[in-house]
């Protein structure tokens, strides 16, 4: 943090522009079909978690339980996409793309299964 | 290259691989097999019986799940716990351990094979140590080798420290929790090395048996956040302890919720809180760590500052503010007790009054580990000096594990494991080093031939024991490439090296004995049945409750409510099958205070409170007879104690001892002590067993005077053989409406003589 010294407000505007440029150029097709994914499912949590706060937690085995599902399902997929992560590829040695798309699917069934017994 | 032996050559690599293999699945099966027969020394002394106080609970209730199916156990609501409340037995428990056995128990009858249910509660913690040596042998083979996995293996299958909660026949909830905790590790070292979700699911299923199974899964619960929270403070974050711990927490959470017992303890109470931050802080970091691979450094540190701060706050902010709105139940009393051990003797006296919540004696490391504790600090110091994530999960886990095992007698169990697992690292460096066949150059020599010395040994040898470089030596070896005449250290010649190995394995025979001791002597006890000595050295068995308590089930109707301290209700719930007051679940302190305020006040007090709760009978047990000191005179202090704290006003502590201040028993007893109803249960016609003779307790090594007390509110019914429990009967009121005592007295200057009921006694002398 010692080398933060010249930020402003206006170049924060940028560095977000930046950013998504950098993204756009830089991510791979299947990347960004699975940030799309991700992205959904952070819609739907805080959705969720909204109706949670402002309308009513009554059941909150269910709350709980599709809260869960999205936040497992988004770290499930978020570790996907990072074991599939080309750039990750030395990390990874031990973790196929296939082995770890096998895993992803093992691990949500595993957790839907979770989700399905606590619905109620 | 000089050899110190000779080692046989023209092996293909492919015949030792396999002959190594072999080797160590004969050394498992040996190992598992040791673990089993170790923990059988009490069914062979004494018999195939469940032991001691909370087992009895939980074979009663795999009982009901055997007989009755899982949803019926579920469901199960116990209206003699606890009476006159009832005890919802289904949402109170941790049911890991009877579903275990019901599954085990459904498979073998699906076999056709009609073994009783007991025989598998009894044998289901042996069963399960050799699981934990195998698992043990898995956590210890991703640290170090095969061979320290094996010693690893070898240690815990034989450890006192763990053998004293998993004998045959000790049913309880740790018989399987620790398997669980070690492959739940296993798992979970396993996703961080690899970056595997599939090990980190695995981590949180076996994570959600540990829950169903004990209590102390709050230990995994805060063990893996730590573990990562420091691998993130020593900068190795990587993108695997992301897979792995996000995997880990977010099934293993949820389905920890599952179990009613804890319920949505998860995400309410602050013992779970850490694990959430981390998650939390991952997700962050990861997030972080995406924006910087598409950022130039310097934006990236702007955006990062701002992000990671506002973040921060925002959370802590949040935790802070859901505690103070009572959304998220601060630390428990039994957390706080772990930190501050004087805390249950001030505010909980019903934890602290339990044995085995007791601070740790220090001998009682060299009993439960002996040889391993000297080869902990040393294996632990070699994890220092290798430092990959698993070994900062190792130290950590020594540390805490040190830490909690010193301040609670039963969680020298938590210890014991990693304990196990660094002495093996520790001696199997040592033997590595030892056996290792190469001998180091002689200084004259060039060093460039060192290097290719080496490899032409190792695959020559193709021994798994010198085909590794040595764990302490491997940066010493690295060096060495370096055209200079330092050598690589090493061992000369036979002698030296036998000198070692000897001495190594006498302390592991030593070892091997002591263990086998301290199992056979002091943890195999079933404290139901016990031990002692005839004069000419063959065993005498006292079977003083189980006599006791089948009087109980055949002469008293089933519904006649028994009375006794709280440690006693769950064998008189699984052997007399009475319902009780209170029992070992211990969830209503003012309930177990109001059986110690009937137990500590005078008999005219204590018998409005028995006729209220509709006791019938009254157990204490009584040692002064035959020495055992576990009596309930022993435990009365915290009867008081405990009622104290309920009734401030009636009861008081000081008024039991003597005006010196000592814990009396004899003619100088206080006279609260000698009204108390507990006193005078206890010595009731205790003298007249001596014949006017002095009666003597042998507990407390006190005469007692030569007229008991007497009772009025309660007659005699039952004494056992050693006079270990005795048995009294609440007497109705008198049909006269007199209070019993005066109608006592006028009965006795009636007719000198009152009938009593026969009671079988005699005399041991």
């Amino acid at each position: 943090m010692a080398k933060s010294t010249s930020s402003s407000s206006p170049a924060q505007t940028t560095v977000v522009q930046t950013l998504w440029k950098a993204y756009n150029d830089q991510t791979p097709d299947r990347l960004k079909f699975v940030d799309a994914f991700l992205f959904f499912l952070m819609l739907s949590g805080i959705v969720q978690f909204a109706y949670c706060v402002l309308v009513t937690n009554f059941p909150f085995n269910a709350f709980l339980a599709g809260f869960s599902s999205t936040v497992g399902q988004f770290v499930l997929t978020a570790s996907l996409r990072s074991q599939v992560n080309p750039e990750n590829k030395d990390e990874f040695n031990q973790v196929s793309p296939e082995r770890a798309f096998a895993d992803y699917v093992l691990g949500s069934i595993v957790l839907h299964f979770f989700v399905f017994n606590f619905l109620g | 290259m000089s050899m110190a032996y000779p080692l046989p050559s023209g092996l293909s690599p492919a015949t030792v691989t396999n002959t190594a293999s072999l080797i160590r699945i004969v050394t498992l099966a040996l190992i598992s097999g040791a673990a089993i027969a170790s923990r059988l020394f009490a069914v062979i002394n004494f018999e195939s019986i469940i032991h001691e106080f909370d087992p009895w609970f939980n074979f009663r209730a795999t009982k009901v799940l055997a007989s009755q199916g899982f949803y019926e156990f579920w469901n199960w609501f116990d209206p003699t716990a606890w009476y006159p409340l009832g005890r919802v037995v289904g949402g109170t428990i941790y049911p890991g351990l009877m579903a275990t056995s019901g599954v085990i128990y459904n498979i073998l009858h699906a076999l056709n094979l009609p073994v009783d249910i007991r025989n598998i509660c009894v044998l289901l913690a042996p069963g399960f140590s050799a699981l934990t040596a195998w698992a043990t042998y898995m956590f210890t083979k991703e640290l170090k080798d095969e061979s320290a996995g094996l010693l690893a293996a070898a240690f815990i299958g034989i450890a006192p420290g763990y053998i004293s909660r998993s004998v045959a026949g000790s049913y309880d909830n740790e018989a399987i929790a620790i398997f669980l905790l070690m492959f739940t590790f296993y798992c979970w070292i396993k996703a961080l090395k690899q970056g595997s979700a599939f090990f980190g699911m695995l981590a949180g299923v076996f994570y959600f048996y540990m829950v169903a199974a004990w209590g102390g899964y709050a230990f995994i619960t805060n063990m893996i956040p730590l573990h990562a929270l420091i691998l993130i403070l020593m900068g190795r974050f990587t993108s695997r302890l992301y897979v792995g711990y996000s995997s880990w927490y977010a099934i293993g959470t949820l389905a920890s919720m599952q179990v009613p017992f804890v319920g949505f303890q998860p995400v309410k109470t602050s013992e779970h809180m850490a694990a959430l931050g981390v998650f939390g802080l991952l997700q962050i970091i990861a997030f972080s760590q995406l924006v910087r691979s598409h950022l130039s450094s310097k934006q990236f540190q702007n955006l990062l500052f701002v992000a990671v701060i506002g973040t921060g706050i925002l959370g802590s902010l949040a935790i802070v503010g859901l505690t103070y709105k009572g959304w998220i139940a601060p630390w428990t009393g039994r957390f706080y007790s772990l930190w501050d051990t004087g805390y249950a003797k001030k505010y909980i006296p019903i934890i602290a009054s339990v044995s085995e919540h007791q601070p740790t004696a220090w001998p009682s490391f060299f009993m439960d580990l002996q040889l391993l504790m000297f080869l902990f600090p040393a294996g632990v110091f070699l994890c220092f000096k290798q430092l990959r994530d698993e070994h900062v999960f190792v130290i950590i886990y020594a540390v805490v594990g040190s830490y909690f095992a010193g301040v609670m007698v039963r969680l020298m169990l938590t210890l014991t494991p990693v304990v196990c697992v660094s002495a093996a690292v520790a001696l199997s460096t040592l033997l590595d080093t030892y056996i290792d066949p190469v001998e180091p150059l002689v200084p004259e020599e060039a060093a460039p031939s060192a290097s290719g010395d080496d490899s032409t040994t190792t695959s020559a040898s193709g021994s798994k024991k010198a085909k590794k470089p040595v764990f302490g030596l491997s940066e010493s070896t690295t060096t060495q490439s370096t055209p200079k005449l330092r050598t690589r250290p090493g061992i000369f010649g036979l002698d030296a090296r036998l000198v070692v190995i000897f001495n190594a394995f006498g302390m592991l025979s030593f070892f091997v004995f002591h263990c086998t001791w301290v199992t056979s002597n002091a943890y195999s006890s079933p404290s139901v049945v016990l031990a002692s000595a005839n004069p000419d050295g063959s065993q005498h068995i006292i079977d003083d409750f189980r006599e006791a308590y089948y009087w109980l089930r055949q002469n008293t109707p089933e519904t006649s409510v028994v009375m006794s301290w709280w440690d006693y209700g769950y064998q008189i719930a699984g052997m007399a099958d009475r319902p009780t007051l209170v029992d070992n679940n211990t969830w209503n302190n003012t309930h177990i205070a109001t059986v110690g305020k009937a137990m500590s006040s005078t008999e005219e007090v204590a018998y409005p409170i028995l006729r209220k709760h509709d006791v019938d009978y009254v157990l204490v047990i009584f040692g002064g007879l035959i020495g055992y000191s576990g009596d309930d005179i022993n435990k009365f202090l915290w009867m008081v104690r405990i009622a104290q704290g309920v009734w401030p006003d009636e009861i008081q502590e000081p008024n039991y001892f003597t005006p010196h201040g000592e814990y009396r028993v004899d003619d100088q007893a206080s006279t609260t002590m000698k009204n108390s109803l507990m006193y005078k249960m206890s010595y009731y016609r205790f003298a007249e067993l001596f014949g006017g003779g002095q009666a003597m307790d042998r507990v407390r090594n006190q005469v007692m005077p030569k007229h008991g007390p007497t009772l009025d509110y309660l007659d005699e019914a039952f004494t056992s053989e050693n006079w270990i429990v005795r048995i009294f009967q609440v007497k109705k009121e008198d049909l006269l409406g007199r209070d019993l005592k005066s109608a006592n007295a006028f009965s006795q200057g009636k007719k000198r003589k009152r009938s009593k009921p026969t009671v079988r006694r005699r005399a041991i002398v």
